[in-house]
């Protein structure tokens, strides 16, 4: 009996020698090899857990603290490919479409004629805010569409040393023309906002192709809803690229450099899909319409004109002023 | 020709700073511009690693992909350097490097940053190699003279290697071979593409 205990005794205690000894062996191999490495920081593991990999810096410029952001890539792609196609595909696109309408439709004429009466649509100081706007709008546009489209339409052109040149200058000039431009726009919003908010008359001038598909005349107060879309991509489009560009103009005030990416994308994708809609207008402002340019150029457009393009703003002006043949009203009516 | 690279051994960088020092004194970098820093990541905590950083001169680097007037060219070295008379200080290449490197002498409202200033291997820029006019744009050229640049032959622990690129990756896994650890190339595969294996 005791011979059996000290035999249990003796294969425990050999077991347990054993399992000292298969438990002892790595961690005395491991003693051979310090690995300092094994809770230190990892790139790519940083790089997966935050997109990028930030420290400390002893510098006073804590921009620097960014260590790696691949985040610039994508950037890279989005300027580099991306944006030029949807650049490229909104502004020649919108080109060829109003060049097959022009070939299609032609010029929208007065088809009553003139009458010779005029009546008064913008006012002087309408007239001065839309064109200040307009000009402005003209050179940030083509300063804008340098930064994108220069290098590969233009440089190989002209070389490098003027093309810096003259991009240095359109710089400058997209920079500090971009404060009249956001006063215009501001101007823009405010002074027209009255007469552009949307409502049942426009669903109908839609339907009816607006007279500038077909020749149908359908009713419009001062505004239509063609002049509606316009004026809302202006304060909406204008007050985009203009909070954007602003953040682009003092980098780094309110974002890092993620926001600086992100503003120069806002910035770039609202700007070119505001320049091909600013072409439409253009165009329908111009070669597109007969009589239509007048509005904003001396101010006055033909009676004829107003009647066909409209007829609502014109009864309310004359039932306002009390002109021609309109029924005087009693009382003054308040303006709009 | 070789392909000149960087490469910091981060269980080496003892983030004394020393090679950001040796780059301002050698080039006379103006107050502000930092062509080259050390940045401590998990700083005082268990596993913490200082990484000295400047330009990478990546493979297809991404700030002469979104420069708008093409200002830069990589050198056949594959040294990345830009030309300071046609840069327009835009700062598009800051928002696209991955590595912080671009610099702007001026704070930069009204995009008024001046001309942008980076590391260029020691390698000068577009002008006469050793000409005054390139070293007050660009700083020493010490590629031309044979020599490396300053900060990796100055590094106290040898941290910081410049040079072939095939040849400091060799000398780095020698290393890691040699102690049985290390922590990667940092920042190889977002400038270059590629890992060294350790």
């Amino acid at each position: 009996m005791a011979s059996f205990e000290r035999l249990i005794s003796l294969t425990v205690g050999a077991l347990a020698f054993l399992l000292i000894l298969t438990a002892s062996t790595p961690s005395i191999a491991q003693q051979d090899q310090v690995n300092p490495t094994a809770s230190s920081v990892r790139e790519q593991q940083l790089l997966r857990e935050f997109d990028r990999i930030q420290g400390r810096v002893s510098i006073p410029d804590q921009r620097s603290s960014v260590l790696v952001q691949p985040a610039g890539r994508e950037w890279r792609e989005f300027r580099t490919v991306a944006l030029r196609w949807v650049g490229g595909i909104a502004i020649l696109g919108m080109l060829a479409v109003l060049l097959i309408f022009y070939l299609t439709r032609g010029m929208v004429r007065l088809e009553s004629g003139r009458s010779g009466r005029t009546i008064v649509r913008f006012t002087t100081f309408e007239r001065f805010v839309h064109w200040m706007t307009a000009t402005c709008f003209i050179v940030l546009a083509i300063s804008g569409l340098n930064i994108t489209f220069g290098r590969p339409l233009l440089l190989p052109l002209i070389g490098f040393e003027a093309f810096s040149e003259w991009s240095q200058w359109a710089k400058y000039a997209h920079n500090y023309l971009s404060f009249p431009f956001t006063i215009g726009v501001v101007l823009i919003f405010l002074m027209w906002l009255a007469g552009n908010i949307p409502n049942k008359v426009d669903v109908d001038w839609l339907k009816r192709g607006g007279g500038i598909i077909g020749h149908d005349q359908p009713p419009a107060y001062r505004f239509n809803a063609g002049q509606k879309a316009i004026y809302w991509i202006v304060v909406i489009g204008g007050g985009l690229v203009a909070a954007s560009g602003y953040q682009l103009m003092f980098p780094f005030y309110l974002s890092g450099i993620e926001g600086m990416q992100l503003a120069q994308v806002v910035h770039s994708v609202v700007a070119v899909l505001f320049i091909a809609a600013m072409l439409a207008h253009i165009y329908i402002g111009t070669i597109g319409m007969e009589g239509a340019f007048e509005a904003m150029g001396s101010g006055t457009v033909d009676m004829n004109w107003a009647k066909e393009h409209h007829s609502l703003w014109l009864e309310e002006e004359n039932a306002r002023t009390g002109a021609n043949d309109a029924r005087r009203q009693p009382a003054a009516t308040p303006a709009e | 020709m070789a392909r000149m690279k960087f490469l910091c051994d981060a269980d080496r960088c003892i983030e004394c700073n020393a090679c950001v020092t040796a780059c301002k004194n050698e080039h006379e970098v103006p107050w502000g511009i930092n062509r080259r820093r050390v940045v401590t990541i998990n700083d005082g905590k268990p596993g913490e690693r200082s990484v000295t950083m400047a330009c990478m001169h990546c493979t297809d680097a991404p700030c002469a992909a979104v420069c708008p007037v093409n200002c830069f060219y990589t050198t056949a070295d594959g040294v990345v350097l830009h030309s300071k008379d046609l840069c327009i200080g835009c700062g598009y290449c800051f928002y696209a490097c991955p590595f912080g490197a671009p610099q702007y002498p001026k704070i930069g409202n009204f995009g008024s940053r001046g001309k942008m200033d980076k590391c260029t291997y020691c390698a000068g820029g577009p002008e006469a190699d050793g000409s005054k006019e390139e070293y007050e744009k660009y700083g020493a050229n010490r590629l031309a003279e044979g020599k490396l640049p300053l900060c990796a032959e100055m590094c106290s622990t040898k941290s910081l290697l410049a040079g072939d690129g095939e040849v400091i990756a060799q000398i780095y896994k020698e290393r890691v071979m040699k102690r049985g650890y290390g922590s990667g190339a940092w920042g190889w595969k977002t400038a270059y593409r590629e890992t060294i294996e350790s």
